[in-house]
């Protein structure tokens, strides 16, 4: 029980923490703007494993999006490994933006 | 600082040492067309086939509008696509040739010498095309998706090469015959293939994916695109067989009404894209970029007027004629890359600098890079150069043309400084 609180509450640090990392073109972060899939924690290998995607396959700003993931998950969980996934399955879409990055692109 | 992604299927985007080039030569070529058309403003009360005034087409269309899209293809076709650009090599080889050729190519139309500066400048100009169609064409062919805004780009190539061919023909043709009539005869196919077939053709293609992208709009509709595809090549066959097959007859409103009602639907794609956009705020680029979608409209309505003008009168009206071009190179054309420069340029650069410094704190974003309120002043000196020289070109005025040009030279020296701002951008944390 206190396992699973534990990792929630690293969850929403790393979480918080890539509230940080922003899309560069649209200005708003990577969780709000759905691009974050998974974190999962490995406690035996002290590693955590974010699954996320980019609007668009062949996004020239991909690879410094995932190097700012990966470094804001280094600092946020110290002494665990960070690793980024990427996927397209499912493909990013609209309605994968969060109310609140609605509400910072119709502002 | 970091490892490779090792299990990132992300592909490699195209080198920023590619891109930055051909965007820094354009933006002199502007500049130098600018500063042409300040000092030979007078010729513009006279008729179009004038040296001064081919000289300062040709630095729009091939140093100005052709160097920045090479350059923006070279980092967007992979997008458009999905697959790497082929080859870095002949996009070097593309822009050496292009960039040696331009400025003898101008020369000779500027001196009126169309002996070997002109031709040698015009032959390095095509094989700087030939790189060009060369690298786009294999990145397309071995891209796993078909779609069709990359169809739009590949044709637009090919339209590109049979200009500069004849372009190149009507160049040799001057000191031997090549052709059976003089080189003026051919100017208007030579124009339109060059203006409908490649610019408009691949800015049909590119803006119709990036300006969707760029609103975050949740409006697509390929079949649209296919439409507009098939009647702006439809309007250039047609146009291109009357000219050779039918010369001298007034069929040519066919295709000046396929073209137009292939804007006015790309003009209801954009709209529609643009209601249903989620970004609800527009950044000044997009609201430029948007313009220039509008003013599409302006040569479409000159042509019109000017077919009208061939219909019912006999003579030719060369203030219509070279309002025509205006609107085009300096009005069209050039309001779509005053916007799209620093929709793209900021990211390229914002790569190359930022790319592998990640958060540590805040980094300046893309559009950090570059000053706004440059931005803004050179929008609006742009607009009023537009207006006032495009005035002075109809009633006609030599003060109105001395303002207008004065004020797109301005426009051309903001521009400027805000690339090369760009370009030399050297990494801060905010």
């Amino acid at each position: 029980m206190s396992e699973s609180r534990n990792e929630q509450e690293r969850e929403e640090k790393a979480l918080e923490a890539l509230k940080f990392v922003d899309d560069p073109e649209i200005g708003l972060n990577v969780v709000d703007l759905g691009l974050i899939y998974e974190i999962v924690f490995n406690e035996a290998e002290k590693k955590v494993l974010c699954t996320m995607t980019l609007t668009t396959e062949f996004c020239p700003m991909g690879d410094s999006i995932m190097a700012n993931v990966k470094e804001a998950l280094r600092m946020s969980l110290p002494g665990i490994e960070p690793e980024v996934q990427l996927t397209f399955d499912p493909p990013w879409n609209h309605s994968m933006i969060s109310e609140a990055g609605l509400e910072f692109l119709g502002g | 600082m970091f490892g490779p992604l090792s299990n990132s299927p992300i592909a490699k985007t195209t080198s920023p040492q590619v891109v930055i080039p051909f965007y820094a030569y354009a933006a002199l070529s502007f500049l130098a067309a600018t500063i042409l058309l300040f000092f030979s403003d007078q010729s513009f009360t006279g008729h179009y086939f004038h040296p001064h005034i081919l000289a300062i087409t040709h630095l729009m269309a091939l140093g100005w509008a052709t160097m920045i899209i090479f350059g923006a293809s070279h980092q967007l076709v992979p997008v458009l696509i999905e697959s790497d650009l082929y080859s870095d090599k002949l996009a070097h080889v593309s822009f050496a040739l292009a960039g040696l050729g331009i400025p003898l190519l101008v020369y000779g139309f500027f001196a009126f010498n169309m002996g070997w500066p002109a031709q040698l400048g015009g032959s390095l100009v095509l094989g700087a095309i030939l790189a060009f169609i060369a690298n786009i064409a294999i990145s397309i062919s071995r891209s796993k998706r078909e779609n069709v805004h990359a169809v739009f780009v590949f044709t637009s190539t090919v339209w590109l090469l049979l200009t500069v061919s004849l372009g190149l023909a009507l160049l040799f043709n001057f000191t031997s015959s090549v052709l059976t009539r003089n080189s003026l005869y051919y100017i208007s196919l030579h124009a339109h293939l060059g203006v409908v077939g490649w610019f408009l053709l691949l800015v049909l293609g590119v803006g119709s994916r990036l300006i969707p992208m760029f609103l975050i709009s949740k409006y697509s509709n390929p079949r649209l695109l296919w439409v507009v595809f098939l009647l702006v090549n439809v309007a250039l066959i047609t146009f291109s067989l009357l000219f050779l097959f039918h010369p001298g007859t007034n069929l040519h409103y066919i295709p000046a009404i396929l073209v137009a009602i292939a804007l006015l639907l790309f003009a209801h794609y954009n709209r529609q894209a643009y209601k249903q956009r989620i970004r609800r705020k527009v950044d000044d680029q997009m609201k430029v970029s948007l313009l220039a979608v509008a003013l599409l409209l302006v040569p479409s309505i000159v042509l019109l007027v000017l077919l009208c003008a061939l219909l019912l009168t006999t003579g030719e009206r060369a203030d219509l004629v070279l309002l025509y071009g205006f609107t085009i190179f300096f009005g069209w054309l050039t309001a779509i890359i005053l916007g799209m420069t620093f929709k793209t340029l900021p990211f390229i650069v914002w790569n190359k600098v930022y790319r592998h410094r990640a958060a540590l704190g805040k980094m300046p974003s893309p559009k950090d890079l570059f000053n706004h309120r440059v931005y803004k002043v050179m929008a609006l000196l742009y607009l009023a150069g537009f207006v006032l020289f495009a005035c002075g070109i109809l009633l006609p005025s030599p003060v109105l043309l001395k303002v207008g040009s004065l004020a797109l030279l301005a426009t051309a020296c903001l521009y400027t400084w805000n690339v090369m701002l760009l370009v030399n951008h050297k990494p801060f944390r905010k």
